[in-house]
């Protein structure tokens, strides 16, 4: 029944029916809490899209319009601050040193419309983003670029961060890491994402590691 | 044909009318190389067309590739409708702030005025200066962003997205302005000397929008953008996949098309076969770590996948390549297309 509501999710996500996505979620049933159909519904479909867009099925703008039905669907029954939220470190978002946006809301949104909360920094440079962190005591830091210079930065954030011995797991993603696969190791990441659905198995992952 | 005796302009040529000229031709679409090749900071490098002209003409004796690519970067045009361009040391200039702040912006949106408009009249004496030097041996490769692509850093890509799918009546004004301005931008390079136009659409590609989007808005716009452009075009997709709208962008009237690397060239080509010439696909990110082997090996897979019967131009995947790519590795390209690009390919 769960994999039937998933694949009608993911069709009105990737169709953009906002009205077909609101209807599965209103029709969850009383006893599905807001938290359990994200994971049970929201997130798969949002892997589901993730995954082909990397398979080349579907758009980024299929992903992009994905994310923010959810997060607006997954807003009005599970409000930021409910505690129903999931317990979770603390966790900041940023764009590096770069205007383009897109893949820090993609991120940004899908992470919401699976539970998680987070910080939104918006556009940060190094020094910045390094006191921000360590004055938040940021545990889980997500830097999305666009351009390969921006990238690169990310090499000075992390020696930074190490030298104020802030311990923050650094998480990366963008296109340069697309389309190079050791780029996150030499820029000192702990992990990076291909794609928005990738963030929440990598953080969750992450979260293991620090229980 | 004999390799010593072809102008680069014929290898091109040739390839382009999908019969194999003396060797692949090879487009070194590299622009912040020649800051480099001259000794200067990129900033300063683009600030007067004659540095351009000198490192455009240092990399054409450097590397012996078959263009010179007279873009400057792609904000220039953000610059034109006035915006901000933020240089970096170490990166392609990069577009500031959107100039359409919210959405009801785009129906003030006015054209700009190529010809008035310093920091396009920069790359317009640059483009002449070049035609002078090199005549009709060398293609000069001009560059515009589509009007379907220039959005995003007119606006953002989010609220551009939000902009296609919502509001179709500002999106339709906004490609209006957009067209009215690529048309004359891209015939003001074609007239002080460019040879062919490089139409740039990475929104297009079925990585950024679907099939029956893009029907519906980049396909159009192409075919009625590129039906005013007084040359040859090639569309890019700057990285952006292709292979499902092959037929779609050679509806559009384009010579060629630049190719993703995270597509098998050898599948592109087939689907291109007769109809447009592929341009591509070496990995611009990673080839800031290929040692000159892993060039020579890339250069060579391309070759064997696409040189066969012409219509195949070796070049990156992205249409710039990275400052961060060091020199021997691009010298290990031009060594390998040498090589093993000669026809007949066995």
């Amino acid at each position: 029944m769960t994999d039937k509501i998933v694949d009608a999710f993911t069709r009105a996500l990737v169709d953009v029916d906002r009205l077909a996505a609101k209807q599965i979620v209103q029709n969850r049933g009383h006893d599905a809490s807001p938290v359990k159909f994200a994971e049970d519904v929201v997130l798969p479909a949002l892997e589901s899209i993730g995954a082909g867009w990397q398979a080349g099925t579907f758009a980024l703008s299929q992903v992009y319009m994905a994310g923010r039905i959810c997060e607006d669907l997954i807003d009005q029954i599970l409000p930021p601050e409910d505690p129903d939220r999931k317990n979770q470190p603390k966790m900041a978002i940023c764009i590096l040193s770069d205007h383009h946006k897109l893949g820090k809301i993609i991120v940004y949104s899908f992470l919401r419309a699976s539970g998680f909360d987070l910080a939104d920094y918006g556009v940060m440079e190094v020094d910045d983003l390094v006191e921000q962190v360590q004055k938040d005591s940021i545990e889980i830091l997500l830097i999305s670029v666009l351009m390969l210079p921006s990238a690169l930065k990310i090499k000075a954030v992390k020696q930074k961060l190490d030298r104020l011995r802030c311990d923050v797991k650094l998480i990366v993603g963008g296109a340069p890491f697309r389309f190079d696969d050791r780029l996150w190791k030499t820029v000192g990441a702990d992990a990076m994402c291909r794609d928005a659905s990738d963030a929440v198995s990598v953080i969750e992952n992450i979260m293991k590691g620090m229980a | 044909m004999n390799q010593t005796s072809v102008t680069s302009m014929q290898r091109v040529l040739t390839t382009l009318g999908h019969r194999e000229p003396d060797r692949v031709p090879f487009f070194l679409l590299a622009t912040l190389h020649g800051a480099k090749e001259v000794g200067l900071p990129i900033k300063t490098y683009f600030s007067d067309p004659a540095n351009v002209v000198e490192g455009q003409m240092r990399l054409l004796a450097k590397y012996r590739h078959d263009c010179i690519y007279s873009f400057f970067y792609a904000p220039v045009e953000i610059a034109a409708f006035g915006g901000e361009v933020i240089f970096t040391d170490d990166g392609p200039p990069n577009s500031g702030e959107p100039v359409i702040k919210k959405t009801g912006d785009i129906k003030n949106l006015a054209v700009p005025d190529v010809k008035n408009t310093p920091c396009l009249e920069k790359v317009l004496t640059a483009t002449h200066r070049l035609k002078e030097r090199v005549k009709d041996t060398v293609p000069i490769i001009g560059v515009v962003m589509s009007p379907f692509s220039l959005p995003v850093m007119q606006m953002g890509f989010d609220r551009y997205f939000d902009l296609m799918y919502d509001k179709p009546d500002l999106f339709a004004h906004l490609m209006q302005v957009n067209q009215a301005f690529c048309v004359e931008w891209a015939n003001a390079q074609l007239a002080a000397g460019a040879t062919a136009i490089c139409y740039f659409d990475p929104v297009s590609s079925t990585t950024i929008t679907t099939r029956d989007m893009y029907l519906k808005t980049g396909f159009t716009v192409a075919g009625q953008t590129l039906a005013k452009i007084n040359g040859p075009t090639a569309t890019h997709m700057a990285s952006g996949r292709c292979l499902p709208i092959i037929d779609d962008i050679a509806g559009t009237g384009t010579a060629a098309v630049g190719v993703s690397c995270h597509e098998d060239i050898a599948l592109v080509k087939n689907a291109c076969r007769g109809k447009l010439t592929v341009i591509g696909n070496l990995n611009g990110i990673e080839m800031c770590r290929w040692s000159s082997e892993d060039a020579e090996n890339h250069v060579k897979a391309v070759i064997a996948k696409a040189g066969a019967g012409g219509g195949c131009i070796l070049s990156d995947n992205h249409g710039e390549i990275p400052f961060q790519v060091p020199d021997d590795v691009l010298m290990a390209i031009s060594e390998a297309v040498h090589t093993w690009g000669r026809y007949p390919l066995d």
